[in-house]
């Protein structure tokens, strides 16, 4: 197998007496499109902070297309071709929308001319077109999340750090969104999310990851995932799983 | 024509009639109202650069004013050297003061009050150090000596000094432009709207601020130039005083932050009713800061975006209303 695209070793990372991630390695293999889930709190956004270098790890190496790049700041990642978006969307709220993508097209394209024909093309493709020159503050929770999927596609990555696109959105929305999502990781972009919307995790994700306090406790296709005893525990709470097979037939309660 | 064609043709409009306003009048006191409304205009064009695009709100300007003067003054007075040399001199001086506190502040993540509060103090140690040192001349002040030649950057008439300073604003109003039509302005409205989602599509905000700043001192520093050459009289109280950082900060905001023309109508307004008001009341000291006090209010109440914002919302309620009526 190649290397893969991104490649986290022993990363942990706590505030205070906090331990917020403990531990995880994992890897992201260039042209997949994965998930990361886990219940609140269980510090998956933490873990993108400390993949995109906005935080820096107690512990651990992170190694991005055959460099490490453990603590460098977020710019420079972005340069390599690592974007994150964030689950709280952060539009540039006075600009408008073609701005707001024009800015992560100059990270390739010095014109302002050229980068802004560009935001124009990528809205295109997260159909954002007919509100191009609308405020960005005119968005709606839907748009944001599109405007921070276009801005960050604008930089041309080749991995996506995606929190939370689906995230406030209604069903009608999520089920548009989700093509785009597939489109793009069928362009060749690799992308990790973080979902908590399962009929998304279900439908687009090749591999899943399983963060719970912290820790990583199960990895795998989403139906094996989601079948875990682990993860129903750490979604349901100590001793659902055992009660739940109780029903069925008597057995001991894991660990 | 594009808009930023558009916005070309409307500097070189602009530096063409106010530049051939001394053809017409030889009124002393129409071209000083004209010449000191250009100064203000600088000042104010040289502070949105970094609070109006950057977002980062300096209360300290003179620090950059105050040293272009000096060093404009020293190095006549002490240097020999040419009054047209030196203003490069000045220009660059305070560029690097300016990048020395940014970044010493920028470093350091400082935003908002804790950025203005530190210019602030910047500003008022410069202002201590400038009367305790001798160079400067302490107290007493830096008097240039009158030497009526163009060749000295000092002129007989008032219509010399309007040509300069008018040269000094258009070359801000290009920069202006080149940040509204460029990525270095694109980078650095991204930055004030939102550093981290700047950051996470590969904007260094720290290199991005610390250009800023280095560039609104620079022009900073040419209005402090200009001071010296034409009142030839500079001390810590002028330089370093708070005067010139209200009156940047003041003509940008009432004019309209982070946009092209915001500061030159903002610097015309206020000096507009500056002399209103000194007819109506005299030389009362201290009666323009509040003057400018109570506009800044109430622009900030009424009219958040400036005066130049009133024309885009009256342009904005207008189509608003067209389209209703569709």
């Amino acid at each position: 197998m190649t290397e893969p695209l991104l490649q986290l070793t022993g990363i942990s990372r706590a505030f205070g007496g906090l331990k917020a991630v403990q531990n995880v390695s994992l890897a992201v293999q260039a042209g997949s499109l994965s998930a990361l889930i886990g219940p609140n709190g269980a510090g998956k956004t933490t873990l993108f902070a400390l993949m995109s270098g906005f935080l820096k790890p107690d512990a651990g190496t992170v190694r991005f297309a055959g460099q490490d790049i453990t603590g460098r700041e977020p710019h420079r990642n972005a340069a390599l071709g690592m974007t994150r978006t964030f689950q709280i969307v952060k539009p540039f709220a006075a600009q408008t929308v073609r701005e707001n993508i024009a800015v992560g097209a100059h990270l390739h394209v010095r014109s302002r001319v050229a980068a802004l024909a560009e935001a124009e093309a990528v809205a295109q493709r997260v159909g954002l077109a007919p509100q191009l020159d609308k405020p960005a503050s005119d968005l709606t929770v839907a748009g944001r999340k599109r405007l921070e999927l276009a801005r960050a596609l604008a930089t041309r990555p080749r991995l996506l750090l995606l929190d939370e696109v689906l995230a406030g959105l209604n069903p009608q929305e999520i089920a548009e969104m989700m093509p785009v999502v597939r489109g793009i990781a069928d362009s060749g972009v690799t992308v990790l999310m973080i979902e908590h919307v399962m009929q998304a995790v279900m439908h687009l994700a090749e591999h899943v990851w399983v963060l719970a306090q912290g820790q990583l406790i199960a990895e795998g296709s989403p139906a094996t995932v989601t079948s875990d005893e682990r993860v129903v525990e750490a979604y349901l709470g100590h001793g659902t799983a055992a009660r739940l097979r109780k029903a069925a037939a008597a057995d001991g309660v894991p660990q | 024509m594009s808009s930023g064609t558009k916005q070309l043709a409307g500097i070189a409009l602009f530096a063409l009639v106010i530049g051939c306003v001394p053809l017409f009048t030889k009124s002393g006191v129409t071209l000083n109202f004209v010449m000191m409304a250009l100064y203000a205009t600088l000042i104010a064009q040289a502070w949105n650069i970094l609070g109006g695009f950057g977002g980062q709100f300096s209360f300290g300007h003179a620090l950059f004013f105050g040293t272009g003067a000096y060093v404009q003054a020293i190095a006549q007075l002490q240097g020999g050297v040419n009054a047209w040399a030196a203003l490069p001199m000045a220009v660059a001086g305070s560029a690097l003061v300016g990048m020395f506190v940014g970044a010493l502040t920028f470093r350091y993540g400082l935003k908002g009050s804790y950025f203005a509060l530190v210019t602030l103090a910047f500003a008022e140690v410069f202002r201590i150090l400038a009367t305790s040192v001798p160079f400067t001349g302490g107290g007493v002040g830096l008097m240039v000596p009158l030497r009526e030649s163009a060749a000295n950057m000092q002129f007989a008439s008032r219509a010399g000094y309007l040509w300069v300073v008018l040269a000094m604003v258009v070359v801000a109003l290009l920069v202006t432009w080149w940040l509204r039509n460029g990525r270095f302005g694109a980078y650095l409205q991204a930055v004030r709207d939102n550093e981290d989602a700047a950051r996470a599509v590969g904007v260094n905000p720290f290199r991005v601020k610390l250009a800023a700043i280095g560039l609104s001192a620079a022009f900073m520093g040419a209005a402090g130039a200009f001071y010296v050459q034409v009142f030839q009289y500079i001390d810590a109280g002028i330089a370093y005083g708070s005067v010139t950082s209200v009156e940047a900060l003041v003509a940008a905001i009432v004019g309209g932050m982070g946009t092209l023309w915001g500061p030159v109508l903002g610097a015309a307004v206020l000096h507009l009713l500056a002399d209103v008001t000194r007819n109506l009341f005299g030389e009362l000291p201290g009666i323009n800061m509040v003057i400018y006090g109570t506009v800044l209010v109430l622009i900030v109440i009424f009219m958040p975006r400036g005066v130049a914002g009133l024309g885009v919302s009256v342009r904005q309620s207008w189509n608003a209303k067209g389209r209703r009526h569709d």
